[in-house]
């Protein structure tokens, strides 16, 4: 049914398509540019068959051979660099969430980047390059070299090739936010995502160079995931390399991990992407860019095992990031930034399973997510088509006049939530329950506070729900005096592009969870069917078994949540949001100032130590040191070129000489020299 | 001489005939725009020809000619490089008016002297391959009636005889010291000799021959101190010749060059006395290359020293080649996987050099300015073209590179490589000149640029080589295997 060359072309027909448009729809055919839109559509949509048909291959068939060796790329002595896919149950599950979401998302962007929604009438916010169609094909070439980077990024077979895809959908995520490059917040945003993750990036590189650096003389090519993932651990048993050797490793790539997953402390840049399409957005927080680095630390998993400090600190910043983000989710007023909080949180909590072990429940938390994140992403992107706005204050009332939009982003809501039987509520439950049974101290804080997030997540996404859709209509685009530029108020539901996405996806935010993972055998479906096959070859302890009454009290936490919102934020509130804004007033305050975070980073790490401090010094050196050196050396070359240029006199018997005398001084130094 | 023989060196048969053919279609047909198009569909003959006699490697013409993957290697890289000279040259050639067959027909024919050196496993055979490379060529140099170029044609002609006479007479001291002509039986007398008294440098007449030879080879590769001729004749020659000169004759000379060493030298005697000859004068090489084309402002000049630099991180090949107990095959695969990508990589940059310069009428980097503008098409080429030569991914030139300086370090010529990348920098800031002439600068005149068909096409052929090679070097460095796996074998 499926074979390696159908797997490759996963990954190969969206790079063919972002070629196509890139380098031939773009430049010659940008008149046409309305077929990229289909182009890139019909290609992820292969791809996406495809994925589920690799995903079944390898659900099924647990001696997967469907991938032979990695094809030899270069080699130069004994340095062998190869190329190839390494399929297991972790990569089948990504590929689909990849290329199902990316789908969904392409298809939704038909409808929402259309130029009459965002050009024409407002052409005085948009460059002169979106009056018409040409963004059109630039957004497709975009989002297909998207795709298909962290589609390399999940097949990877070794870490180098892991590491270039990796950078790629950094790129990417940099070109999409900043999309609206004229806007200068977009272009601050795209700049700011890229420098943030680049910090995180460089400690996973860090960590690929001392990798290779103590492993490149023990034998088997250590660039091979699959070799490091098998013997690393066993080297580190046999004393060939230090377990602090180890734990370097592993922490090197958990600082990448941050930076892609935007964990505490590198999260700052995840809200701001805002800035970006909607699409992107939800893209970007379902299934691309910030998975990846949780998809990084599951795929070197055995090594993390086997750093417990490292574990510790993973489960720590797991932990400390799902409450951090849900409390600057409380109180954002932009629909968007409450999601992209919530999106961190989650991420959070992933993390907290990776850390304390629980390899299974943690992908099956990013699998669910991705459904409904990619849902309420959408759902906002399908509001804001109506009102103009991403800011709630001026939404209100929207629920008669886009029914659909409501009706799904309410299941995303509940869904995210964890509301019983939603498939939020099976993954985050089992992420909760393998904390608590882990039980050592650095378990239980995050189960704590995860359990927290759980209510602030309930709250912050009904606020966010009855905001946008009960009350009245509260002016969108014509009120809000920032939102101009993303469009006119027409309050209808959206066009069926935009609309047919979220019907679908709301399916799986429905089912997916008790389909794939249920707690008992279900059907023709063995009980924890999704978790046991992605722990099948990890030799992990048994799971522990579902626990009804933590589930009814992380429930009854998410009911309580709903129910603060429903009594703050209903037409007749019986708490007003402003009361409660005055009784926690400098908590409000902090909270909606991220912390200040940003101010720490842009004022006192940039502006005191680097800026007063480092580059000061930096400067000195450069000046001083580098520069008059390289001047030196410079002078020197371009002296004795102008020397050696003497010679070149243009006369033939000059030239002979030369040779003749470059004869006798070869023979004399073998003769005398030696 | 039997039907065996003729058929061993089919292709360069086929293609002096294509040469003859092309003179008497210009004899007979005033349309001489049919000329490129012959040549090119003619060229299909000797490559038709070279894929053939790949499968039945033998030796023929009483022991003269040698048909292996290494000579079929190199003809493949001077086909290659002929049809890509010939599709430039399309509209080039049209100034020649009625002397356009010559002029295809001479590159065909120094095309065939090319080959055959690829083969030649004889002294006399190797010489006469030699001239009848070098000809052909000092009569293209001088084809455009001008003084430049005139004096090119002279200038190459008299110091390529010096270069002759110098080879000869270390032919000349090797058949005196060893009775033959044979590379194999000069390699067995050598042998003998050696294992009896020691070293090659204690024997001055093989020490002497040994260097005049190299020296004879050195003009052809243009290596430092043998390549004073390469500027002048590069400036004065047509474009699209330059262009060849910088590359087919460059392969033919280092083909050569590594039959002969690994024909009559054993391994110990490589590593012991040779290597370090070699690693020397790469190094000088790189240098002297580098650092004058700094300085240059007139882009074939530039590109005259840029090819003696890329000459001297060949050698770095040469240089590695001993090891020190076995040996090292990556060095001489690494030569032949840069002289492939430096074809492609070279005849892009030329063709665009042909169009620009068609345009503008001087030579010079200025005329590149604002190039962005005119004709973002080859702008880009050149562009790719330029990082190539630096030795950047994703192009074939990085991958060269990394080859050739990781055979440096696993010989432990790490000090060679050091130099070498240190070399590659310096490059990059005459390479990106032009890049930055090319996208920054303004133009004087404002008008698009439009490259006929055959230069357009040739260049984007040619630099497609460039970065599918660049991802994909698999199947030259296969190729390359091969190659010098025979030749050592």
């Amino acid at each position: 049914m499926i074979n390696e060359q159908l797997v490759w072309a996963i990954f190969f027909i969206p790079l063919a398509s972002f070629c196509l448009l890139a380098l031939l729809v773009r430049p010659f055919f940008n008149s046409y540019s309305y077929i990229s839109g289909p182009i890139a559509i019909v290609s992820i949509g292969i791809s996406f068959i495809l994925s589920l048909l690799t995903f079944f291959e390898v659900a099924t068939n647990s001696n997967h051979n469907l991938v032979s060796e990695p094809n030899s790329w270069l080699e130069i002595g004994d340095f062998h660099f190869t190329v190839g896919i390494l399929m297991d149950p972790l990569t089948a599950v990504m590929l689909v969430v990849v290329t199902g979401v990316s789908l969904m998302v392409q298809i939704y962007s038909m409808g929402y980047m259309k130029p009459s929604n965002h050009g024409s009438e407002n052409a005085e916010h948009h460059g002169p390059e979106e009056l018409g169609k040409p963004v059109y094909a630039r957004y497709f070439a975009y989002m297909s070299l998207f795709t298909a980077s962290m589609l390399g990024l999940v097949m990877a077979a070794n870490v180098v090739q892991l590491f270039v895809f990796w950078e790629l959908v950094g790129l990417c995520s940099y070109l999409l936010i900043g999309f609206w490059f004229h806007r200068p917040a977009a272009a601050a945003a795209a700049k700011k995502a890229f420098i943030v993750t680049r910090i995180g990036d460089f400690g996973f590189l860090i960590a690929l160079m001392y990798l290779f650096f103590k492993t490149h003389n023990k034998g088997d090519n250590y660039l091979e995931i699959s070799v490091i993932n098998a013997n690393l651990p066993g080297l580190v048993d046999a004393g060939l390399i230090t377990a602090g050797a180890l734990t370097l490793i592993a922490l090197g790539m958990f600082v990448g991990a941050i930076g892609k997953s935007g964990q505490f402390p590198l999260h700052t840049w995840l809200p701001d992407a805002m800035e970006g399409p909607t699409p992107v957005s939800a893209l970007i927080h379902a299934a691309t860019m910030v998975t990846a680095g949780v998809f990084l630390v599951a795929r070197f998993f055995p090594i993390f095992e086997h750093s417990p400090d490292v574990m510790l600190i993973v489960t720590i910043i797991g932990g400390v990031t799902a409450i951090f983000a849900a409390t600057m989710g409380l109180v954002a007023n932009d629909i968007k930034r409450v999601l992209a909080y919530s999106t961190v949180s989650q991420l959070g909590y992933m993390m907290l399973a990776l850390g304390v072990g629980a390899y299974g429940p943690a992908i099956f938390h990013l699998f669910t997510h991705a459904f409904f994140k990619a849902l309420l992403f959408l759902g906002s992107g399908s509001v804001n088509h109506a009102t103009g706005t991403f800011d709630m204050r001026y939404m209100g009332g929207l629920r008669r006049k886009m029914p659909i939009t409501y009706i799904t982003f309410l299941i995303g809501s509940l869904s995210l939530a964890g509301i019983f039987p939603l498939a939020g509520f099976w993954s985050k439950d089992e992420i909760l329950l393998n904390a608590w049974d882990k039980g050592d101290v650095a378990s239980i804080i995050g189960f704590s506070l995860a359990l927290i997030a759980v209510f602030m997540t309930a709250f912050y996404m009904f606020r966010a729900l009855l905001l946008t859709f009960e009350g009245d209509f509260r002016g969108g685009s014509d009120k809000d005096p920032e939102a101009q530029a993303h469009g006119p108020v027409h309050l209808t539901e959206s066009p069926f592009p935009m609309v047919l996405p979220l019907v679908i996806l709301a399916i799986p935010a429905v089912i997916i969870g008790f389909l794939v993972n249920p707690i008992k055998d279900f059907g023709g479906i063995p009980a924890h069917w999704f978790t046991h096959k992605l722990e099948h070859s990890l030799h992990l302890p048994p799971p522990p078994a579902f626990d009804p009454i933590l589930a009814i009290i992380s429930s009854l936490i998410a009911l309580l949540g709903i129910l603060l919102a429903w009594a703050m934020y209903k037409r007749n509130p019986y708490l007003s949001p402003a009361t409660m804004g005055r009784v926690a007033g400098p908590i409000y305050t902090l909270f909606l100032n991220k912390y200040y975070v940003d101010e720490v980073y842009e004022k006192f790490i940039t502006g005191r130590i680097y800026y007063n401090g480092i580059a000061l010094i930096s400067d000195w050196i450069d000046r001083n040191i580098v520069d008059r050196t390289v001047n030196i050396i410079g002078w020197l070359g371009a002296n004795f070129g102008s020397l050696i240029r003497e010679l070149q006199t243009g006369q033939t018997q000059m030239y002979a000489t030369v040779t003749s005398v470059g004869i006798i001084i070869i023979a004399a130094v073998y003769i005398f020299g030696m | 001489m039997n039907y065996a023989d003729i058929i061993l060196i089919a292709p360069e048969i086929s293609m002096a005939l294509l040469a003859s053919i092309i003179i008497i279609v210009d004899l007979f047909s005033s349309n001489k725009k049919l000329l490129a198009p012959l040549s090119l569909t003619g060229l299909l003959a000797p490559l038709c020809f070279c894929i053939m006699v790949r499968d039945n490697p033998s030796i023929g013409f009483n022991g003269t000619v040698k048909v292996d993957d290494f000579s079929v290697f190199f003809k493949y890289v001077i086909i290659l490089a002929t049809g890509l000279v010939i599709l430039s040259s399309t509209t080039y050639a049209k100034r020649f008016d009625k002397h356009q067959g010559e002029y295809y027909s001479l590159i065909l024919l120094s095309a065939t002297g090319m080959m055959l050196l690829t083969s030649a496993i004889e002294l006399i055979t190797i010489y006469i391959a030699l001239e009848l490379t070098a000809l052909p060529t000092a009569a293209l140099a001088a084809f455009i009636r001008e003084k430049k170029s005139a004096e090119s044609g002279v200038k190459f002609l008299i110091l390529s005889a010096v270069s002759s006479a110098v080879l000869l007479y270390g032919m000349v001291l090797i058949y005196g010291f060893t009775g033959t002509t044979y590379l194999s039986e000069i390699g067995t007398v050598i042998a003998n000799h050696l294992s009896t008294s020691g070293q090659v440098t204690d024997n001055g007449i093989l020490l002497f021959s040994v260097i005049l030879i190299t020296a004879g080879f050195g003009f052809k590769i243009s290596a430092v101190p043998f390549q004073m001729w390469a500027p002048d004749v590069y400036e004065g020659a047509p474009t699209p010749i330059t262009g060849f000169l910088s590359v087919a004759s460059k392969a033919a000379g280092f083909a050569i060059i590594l039959r002969i060493l690994y024909t009559v030298f054993e391994n110990e005697t490589l590593s012991s006395d040779w290597a370090s000859m070699m690693a020397v004068l790469s190094a000088i090489s790189m240098s002297v290359g580098n650092l004058i084309a700094i300085k240059q402002n007139n882009i074939k000049r530039m590109l005259a020293y840029s090819t003696i630099a890329q000459a001297g991180y060949i050698m770095v090949g040469l240089a590695a080649m001993a090891g020190n107990t076995t040996l090292n095959t990556s060095g001489p695969v690494g030569i032949l996987v840069y002289l492939a990508g430096y074809t492609f990589t070279n005849l892009a940059a030329f063709a665009v050099i042909t169009a620009v310069s068609e345009d503008s009428g001087d030579d010079s980097i200025d005329s590149f300015a604002g190039l962005i503008k005119k004709s973002p098409t080859l702008a880009v080429i050149m562009t790719v073209s330029m990082i190539s030569l630096i030795g950047i991914p994703p192009t074939i030139g990085f991958m060269a590179k990394i080859y050739l300086f990781g055979a440096a370090v696993e010989t432990n010529l790490t000090w060679l490589a050091i130099v070498g990348v240190v070399n590659s920098v310096v490059s990059a800031y005459y390479y990106l000149r032009v890049v930055k002439t090319m996208f920054i600068d303004s133009p004087d005149e404002k008008h698009e640029i439009h490259p006929n068909l055959g230069v357009l096409s040739a260049s984007v052929i040619a630099i497609s080589g460039t970065v599918f090679f660049g991802f994909f070097p698999k199947p030259i460095i296969e190729l390359a295997r091969d190659a010098i796996n025979t030749l050592i074998g």
